[in-house]
């Protein structure tokens, strides 16, 4: 099973992958919270990171965003040893993400929201007369990526009247506005009825096509119906990676992991 | 955003824009010629409260130091003017470039720091160029500096103190459209977002630091317009004018007027003055010789405003905050 | 070398002064996230109050016992009046009330004791000089300054370190959920810590009374130099206050002392003078933009 780690397994067809991260190492004095890891995410694939809490799940986004500063190791993305770089450096390359507490911008409406996303990968902002309000480009690609999460119908909503599916949709419309390569998605599902999360489960099913996911979710019917591979972080290590049956059967992640689920 | 022509705000928006537009006419018609001097002062200090409107108001950096642009532009001026160098055409522009580069300086080192950190290194760097112009023995140290003001042979007589007034109203009127649009253009959504949503607006792509750091610029440039026309105003400049309860009585101005809102830096400036003329008479009725102490009523006034009227006059008028 | 010792002395008991005004802020700062420019107030409050004591009681001691108790009741009260209200506030709220509260302790101040400064007598028992070492004698007042004011820190160090209600206050500091969890009364430990920073800050207005002089708006100044104390030091470091504190004292008496001298081998005697105390201030904001910039949360304060 550990050879499942190794992306050899996959043989000679695989594409070079999207996002990959050679042996990343976090400290916060004495806790090692990212301890090694190399995982990676290739285009048009679903890659599920699950693990109990205090994983370091959120630590390794936070590294693959560019808010945390890793100890060593390096992160590559699109081709690019992108370690270093800021994180509006790396969204202006592709990467998208999705907040796992939901983090839009309350006091504007949904549209502006999307608006600002969209704004975000249009040039430069240093535009200081014309309204945003009435600038089309920017509104009528706002609405259409509101249409697409299904939130056409509330596009002038403040983002704080919204309820929390809703913002949790806002989120996503958000993320996509820059037509992202890759999205980090933190807990999409979290806090959603089972309807709102099934209807989520069939959008991130067809948008996979466009790009390419690594998602951290709690969710196991989620994860187990989007993934393509699953990696399995136990207290900053990985201790599997592989297909969602690999992972099913593996009786480490079952102990520490599932186990912990079911009971 | 269409709304009715005649709504309260409209009304006492262009109320006070016509009353100010014809201060010096009716100033002379009643023969008050005091009050074109504090006209004069409201609308430079609302300059300068449209200019900290801009980070505090549309940025939400709660900047404490923001009279230091009164003294540099005002100081520039000063210090040409003791030099020989009288000519308008060339003080103003040196001035303001005097200032763009103090903003931008200040900026880029306070910018790093958030919060009470952010609050506290801005009105250091304030305390910095107060102490330096006191040390300045041969502009005048701690006693100030009397200077003739500016000079634009042929266009303007800035003595004639209703050519000045005007002059003063006009680059608000411009300011106040300027900032109007600013907060709707793609820059100010940035700023507006970065406000709301720090770490939200880095996720979308936006190196917020840049756009913050041009917004001080931009405030900074029109703090130290009113440092220039402050300094013409009374041809005298002192580190008094930038000491750091200037830099707090721009924040009440602002707050009183109502933070974020086109108008709200006029509205409050014009409050702030018309209470310290109205409180003093109003106190010395009740008991001659208390007018001398009416901060003993503005300062729980202001602690009532930010406990419970954080809106300020704006939100009373119906304005949203942008 | 002797008049550097002396001068050096000079620095430690500014410093302790300015450490006592900044360990009531910083403890405000960091418990209860409290931005307090009001803090002056009590400051210069302190040394009026035992300006009355004193001329009262004819007894500097007497009056100084006296004056503390006092200040604590007016911590107490402007805590339980503006300031409750205030902790839940963002910093902009906090920043316009305290400043409105700093006007109206000026003008309070102006309307009880006149706007004419108070002096305070140097108690005859301490008039004298010392030797602090032989042949170096220092104003026994100043030394006596130094000695309360270490003791001060001592205790207070204590105080944080040793008590219950320190550990409640580091606990605050570094997390104020954490200590509502605990079960503590918080209005009243911030109703105490409230009173405790006041009394300090009252301290400190009292003891430099027959030093300075007792006037309007003589908290503003050192308030100020207080908040770079505790920006230097990490808000809510009671150690880095003290720290800062002493980096303070030291680079403003230097200015004082030996600036004016460095500065006539090259300027008119009369434009140094007037040019070394400006020149002593401007370098403690640099020293503050520097910290900052290489440490944007201060020298102890805790990382964001």
């Amino acid at each position: 099973m550990r050879a499942a780690a190794s992306p050899r397994c996959w043989g000679s067809v695989v594409p070079e992958p999207l996002l990959s991260t050679d042996r990343l190492v976090k400290r916060f004095g004495g806790l090692l919270a990212t301890d090694n890891v190399s995982i990676d995410v290739r285009p048009g694939e679903i890659h599920a990171l699950i693990g109990p809490n205090g994983a370091g799940k959120t630590t390794l986004i936070g590294q693959l965003t560019g808010n945390l500063a890793p100890d060593s190791g390096t992160i590559r993305f699109a081709g690019r040893d992108v370690t270093r770089l800021p994180t509006h450096a790396r969204v202006r390359l592709g990467l998208g993400r999705s907040f796992q507490i939901t983090s839009v911008l309350r006091e504007f409406s949904a549209i502006d929201n999307v608006a600002l996303a969209v704004q975000a990968h249009d040039g430069h902002s240093f535009r200081f007369l014309r309204d945003v309000r009435r600038d089309r480009k920017l509104r009528e690609a706002a609405q259409r990526g509101l249409d697409a999460v299904g939130l056409g119908a509330r596009a002038a909503a403040e983002a704080s009247a919204l309820s929390h599916g809703e913002q949790r949709q806002l989120e996503i419309a958000m993320a996509l506005a820059g037509e992202p390569r890759l999205l980090l998605l933190d807990e999409p599902m979290a806090g959603m009825g089972v309807e709102e999360s099934q209807r989520l489960v069939a959008f991130l099913q067809a948008l996979k096509s466009r790009c390419g996911m690594l998602l951290i979710e709690h969710d196991m019917d989620a994860v187990f119906a989007l993934a393509d591979r699953i990696t399995v972080l136990v207290y900053g290590r990985i201790i599997a990676s592989g297909t969602p049956d690999e992972i099913r059967a593996h009786p480490e992640v079952r102990q520490a992991y599932l186990g912990e689920e079911t009971a | 955003m269409s709304e009715p022509l005649l709504s309260p705000r409209v009304l006492v928006t262009a109320l006070l824009l016509a009353v100010l537009a014809a201060l010096p006419l009716l100033t002379q018609a009643f023969d008050q010629r005091y009050l074109l001097s504090v006209g004069t002062r409201i609308v430079i200090w609302s300059i300068a409260a449209v200019s900290l409107n801009i980070i505090l108001g549309y940025g939400g950096l709660v900047s404490f130091g923001h009279a230091a642009f009164f003294g540099i532009g005002g100081y520039a001026v000063g210090i040409l003017s003791a030099e020989g160098i009288q000519n308008g055409w060339v003080q103003w522009p040196v001035a303001l470039a005097a200032s763009i580069l103090w903003a931008a300086l200040v900026g880029a080192l306070s910018l790093r720091t958030r919060g009470v950190y952010f609050i506290m290194i801005t009105l250091a760097f304030a305390q910095l160029v107060y102490y330096l112009a006191s040390g300045l023995e041969a502009y005048g140290g701690d006693d100030g500096l009397n200077i003739s003001r500016s000079r634009f042979p042929g266009l303007l007589d800035l003595r004639d103190k209703a050519t000045f007034y005007w002059l003063c109203f006009a680059l608000l009127c411009a300011s106040l459209w300027f900032c109007g649009r600013l907060a709707h253009s793609r820059f100010g959504a940035v700023l507006r977002g970065a406000r709301s949503n720090e770490l939200r607006m880095q996720a979308l792509g936006f190196p917020v630091f840049r756009y913050r750091l041009v917004a001080c610029i931009v405030a900074g440039a029109l703090g130290g317009l009113a440092g220039i026309l402050l300094a013409n105003e009374g041809a005298y400049v002192s580190p008094a004018m930038m000491s750091w309860v200037k830099s707090g009585d721009l924040i009440v101005i602002v707050v009183l007027g109502g933070i974020g809102v086109r108008f709200g830096p006029l509205y409050g400036a014009v409050a702030f003055f018309a209470l310290e003329e109205l409180l003093k008479p109003a106190l010395d009725l009740m008991h001659k010789g208390w007018g001398e102490y009416w901060q003993i009523v503005f300062g729980p006034l202001l602690v009532l405003i930010a406990l419970y009227a954080r809106g300020g006059i704006a939100s009373l008028l119906g304005f949203r905050r942008a | 070398m002797d008049y550097l010792l002396i001068q050096v002395l000079n620095g430690v008991q500014l410093g302790l002064l300015m450490f006592l005004l900044a360990a009531g802020l910083t403890l405000t700062f960091g418990i209860m996230d409290l931005v307090n420019l009001a803090h002056g107030s009590l400051y210069m409050i302190g040394a009026y109050i035992a300006w009355t004591f004193v001329t009262w009681t004819d007894s500097f001691v007497l009056g100084a016992l006296l004056a503390l108790p006092a200040t604590f009741a007016l911590g107490v009260a402007v805590e339980a009046v503006v300031m409750r209200r205030l902790y839940a506030r963002d910093h902009l709220d906090q920043v316009l009330a305290t400043f409105g509260l700093i006007l109206f302790f000026n003008e309070l101040v102006r309307v009880i004791w006149g706007p004419a400064g108070k002096s305070i007598a140097v108690p005859p028992f301490l008039s004298h000089t010392i030797e602090i070492l032989p042949g170096v004698p220092y104003p026994a007042y100043r030394f006596a300054l130094i000695v309360v004011g270490a003791a001060v820190a001592l205790l207070l160090a204590w105080l944080v370190a040793r008590t219950r209600l320190g550990m409640l206050i580091r606990a605050g500091a570094s997390n104020r959920r954490m200590i509502a969890a605990l079960g503590v009364n918080i209005e009243l430990l911030f109703s105490l810590v409230f009173g405790l920073g006041a009394v300090f800050a009252g301290l400190a207005g009292l003891m430099a009374a027959p030093i300075s002089s007792v006037k309007i708006g003589m908290g503003d100044d050192i308030l100020i130099l207080a908040f770079v104390i505790i920006v230097i030091g990490g808000i809510g470091s009671i150690k880095g206050a003290f720290v800062a504190a002493m980096v303070v004292g030291q680079i403003d008496i230097v200015g004082r002392a030996f600036l004016p001298e460095l500065l006539k081998t090259f300027m008119p005697p009369a434009s140094a003078s007037a040019a070394a105390p400006a020149i002593s201030q401007v370098a403690i904001y640099i020293v503050m933009a520097g910290v900052l910039v290489w440490r944007p949360t201060g020298l102890f304060g805790q990382r964001a």
